[in-house]
């Protein structure tokens, strides 16, 4: 499909020079790429406090620092990696990059927009670093009343940060909805649409939905502690419980702003990996936006032990339930693709592979924790932060990745090492394991989260824990490592490396022109049609 | 980047769309999009105003007597006049009349003063009678003072943050005037006036919302 000669026009990395063509650029694919590395670079420093944090961990009480930075260093970890990593993550960067492409489109529906967008997420981390000057957040990520109003620091700061950062999400929720809805290619009706987009359009929903919810609540908490307004102060009359309520009806959607991206990623791993058109196409378009709805009607399995009524508790305990049955439909059309396919172990398959087994089991933990009764006994312990690792890291991230050196070609025109991308993976998921399985046991057996000090019985379990997590460390480093070597050392990536079918690979050269298409792509069959690419 | 060369002529196309229509349509969609977020950013104030008005239905009542209805039903007055003079705006725009759309843009911007003017005669009251949310409040005079507050809090939250509304669509309003001085609005290319006006018309629609929950409780 690709002629030669789309090979010989610069590419859009080469087209223009200096670095005012990359600050003021309103292409979708440069401003991608300052997205992942913005993203990645917060990925270390958050990484850098998570390796902080289990160093502390070797030893009850004192082992680096006091309970006070202790709890600073949590606060940062969990900040920076929601709402610097993962809620921008993949939809900011894979799907700048790649959403327009795969649409046929020349750029996305607004470039300015994106490109302010960018720009917000800068200022929006400038002001959460800043935090650091004022005095470190100790609140936690969740910035729960009235311990938020009271304590000293910067919460302020941080939650303005945070508040930024999410006007940056609604525009690019804005811009992404706008692009699928107005700038498809001709002959792309909605069920020829890559999964991909499925996925990133269901997250751009709850993106706009959801967001300004959490943008009045956080402006709400700078105010209380400002000015004292009677909200959410108890002292005043107001309601710390009303507090939970709004943050979570953002928050829990947040996390299916979170692994909505992920999963849509996977679904094009492994139908391309597989080179068998995708089982079950429409359930698992569906399945994104049946998640999307129910995101907001579960917000209460939050709060199972914060004086929410019984029956409230189990109507959210029930809905919280129905989340399963999309997340199970992807995972079993997803095994059904590969049955029979022709699979190959690339590096992206096995990131996906990963992310299976490791989802599965972060997915299949949530049900635990949404059930009331065993709620009330791991509510707040590690067996919670092991949970949201597995869906996190294990799954988002994974993904992620996954995406990332799937994509990579495509990107910078390079291919990769393939060993050392197959020892990443290898890497990652053992460090993985060895990190986070522990902790479901030592939650198991009532070991609180957010304790810098704990009881001589779960010493082995925070060690093990604290040596995975320096193996996981050096696989992301390694992963990191291999993607920035093949920059120099790579060979050049071919037009469609991995013989997919999106028009990303089959209508434009590795990496793409300018304005992305010499010719306005047709669509004229569904997106994994393999046995029809030339 | 094109401004400069637009005639009344002439679409500014953006190369990414194939053509007028399709830039129109995403332009409006986009701005839809953001008026749903400004609404939900809204709601979490009105679950909140719900929330206290359920818990303290006497107090709001009592509380609310402090608001002055005159001012308000002005205000409501003011801007719902300033939305008939946007669309006005757009009218002239379809009819190539520059003159008009100036006129109306003008007439906008001076209800949006005005708007700002008698709130800042409101809240100055608030201020000297101590009526003002939390801490600040010391007003002694209205019953139940040790909650009365939080009455003042919510109003001064949801017309606070509304006030801003109005700021922010007053200086798009001001942009889209000097575009207008320049010409640049006509029959083939109004849609910035669209879109702005769609904006004003939001800040409009959320305040015939606030005056009756917060000047007419019965």
């Amino acid at each position: 499909m690709v002629a030669n000669h789309l090979e010989e026009e610069e590419s859009y990395l080469t087209s223009k020079k200096g670095i005012a063509s990359w600050l003021f650029t309103l292409d979708h694919k440069r401003i991608g790429i300052m997205y992942l590395a913005s993203i990645m670079f917060f990925f270390l420093v958050g990484g850098l406090f998570a390796i902080l944090l289990r160093v502390e961990l070797w030893t009850a009480g004192d082992t680096i620092v006091k309970a006070k930075q202790y709890n600073q260093l949590f606060t940062l970890h969990g900040a920076i990696m929601v709402f610097l990593v993962i809620i921008p993550g993949i939809p900011a960067s894979l799907g700048n990059f790649v959403l327009p492409l795969q649409l046929g489109a020349k750029d996305v529906a607004f470039p300015r927009l994106n490109l302010m967008s960018y720009y917000i997420y800068v200022i929006g981390a400038i002001v959460a670093l800043s935090s650091l000057l004022v005095g470190a957040v100790d609140t936690g990520w969740t910035f729960y009343t009235p311990y938020s109003i009271t304590t000293d620091g910067g919460v302020v700061v941080m939650v303005m940060a945070a508040f930024i950062l999410g006007f940056s999400s609604i525009l690019t929720g804005v811009n992404f909805i706008s692009t699928v809805h107005k700038l498809r290619a001709p002959g792309m009706t909605w069920f020829r649409m890559p999964l991909f987009i499925w996925g990133i359009y269901a997250t751009a929903i709850i993106q706009i939905m959801a967001t300004p919810v959490l943008a009045i609540t956080l402006l709400l908490l700078v105010i209380e502690r400002v000015v004292k307004v009677g909200i959410f102060d108890p002292q005043l009359g107001g309601d710390p419980v009303l507090f939970q309520h709004f943050f979570w009806f953002y928050s829990h959607p947040a996390v299916y702003i979170m692994i909505l991206p992920g999963m849509a990623v996977i679904s094009e791993l492994i139908t391309t990996f597989s080179q068998k058109r995708i089982f079950g196409y429409k359930p698992i378009a569906y399945s994104s936006i049946a998640i999307a709805i129910i995101s907001f009607l579960v917000w209460g399995h939050h709060m199972f032990v914060s004086g929410q009524s019984e029956l409230v508790g189990m109507i959210f305990s029930a809905l919280t339930f129905l989340v399963a049955i999309p997340s199970g439909v992807k995972m079993f059309n997803w095994a059904a693709t590969m049955y029979q396919g022709s699979v190959s172990l690339a590096t992206p398959m096995l990131w996906a592979m990963g992310f299976f087994l490791l989802f599965a089991i972060g997915g299949l933990t949530g049900c635990f924790l949404g059930t009331l009764s065993v709620d009330v006994h791991l509510h707040d312990t590690y067996f919670v932060v092991a949970h949201f690792h597995y869906v996190m890291v294990g799954g988002t991230f994974m993904a992620f990745m996954g995406g990332i050196f799937y994509w990579w070609p495509k990107i910078t025109g390079k291919m990769y090492n393939e060993k050392m991308g197959v020892w990443s993976v290898i890497l990652v998921v053992l460090g993985f394991n060895l990190t986070f399985f522990v902790q479901f046991i030592m939650g198991a057996q009532g070991m609180p989260r957010r304790y810098y000090h704990y009881l001589d019985q779960f010493q082995i379990y925070h060690q093990i824990s604290t040596v995975g997590s320096f193996l996981l460390g050096f696989g992301f480093l390694f992963s990191i490592i291999t993607l920035l070597v093949s920059l120099k050392y790579g060979k050049k990536a071919p037009p469609n490396p991995w013989h997919a079918a999106t028009f990303e690979w089959t209508e434009t050269a590795s990496p793409p022109i300018e304005h992305n298409f010499h010719h306005q792509p047709i669509s004229t069959k569904g997106p994994y049609e393999y046995d029809q690419i030339a | 980047m094109v401004a400069n060369q637009i005639t009344k002529s002439h679409f500014p196309l953006a190369v990414h769309f194939a053509n007028p229509e399709q830039q129109v349509e995403a332009g409006k969609l986009g701005m839809w999009l953001f008026l749903a977020t400004e609404i939900l950013l809204f709601g979490g104030l009105f679950v909140a105003y719900a929330i206290f008005h359920h818990l303290h239905p006497e107090l709001f009542k009592a509380a609310h007597r402090f608001l002055d209805v005159k001012l308000g039903a002005i205000n409501t007055v003011v801007l719902l006049f300033s939305s008939l003079t946007v669309v006005l705006a757009i009218h002239a725009a379809q009819k190539n009349k520059t003159h008009l759309i100036v006129l109306n843009l003008v007439i906008t911007l001076v209800c949006a003063g005005t708007f700002l003017v008698i709130k800042y005669f409101e809240y100055t009251h608030k201020f000297h009678a101590g009526l003002l949310p939390g801490y600040f409040f010391t007003n002694a005079t209205v019953p139940s003072p040790d909650q009365a507050h939080v009455f003042f809090g919510i109003y001064f939250m949801m017309t606070g943050l509304h006030g801003l509304h109005v700021v922010i669509g007053m200086i798009v309003l001001l942009w889209l005037l000097v575009r207008a001085l320049k010409g640049q609005f006509g029959e083939q290319y109004y849609l910035p006036l669209e879109l702005g006006g769609l904006y004003w018309h939001l800040v409009d629609v959320i305040w015939i919302f606030l005056f009756p929950l917060l000047y007419l409780i019965r």
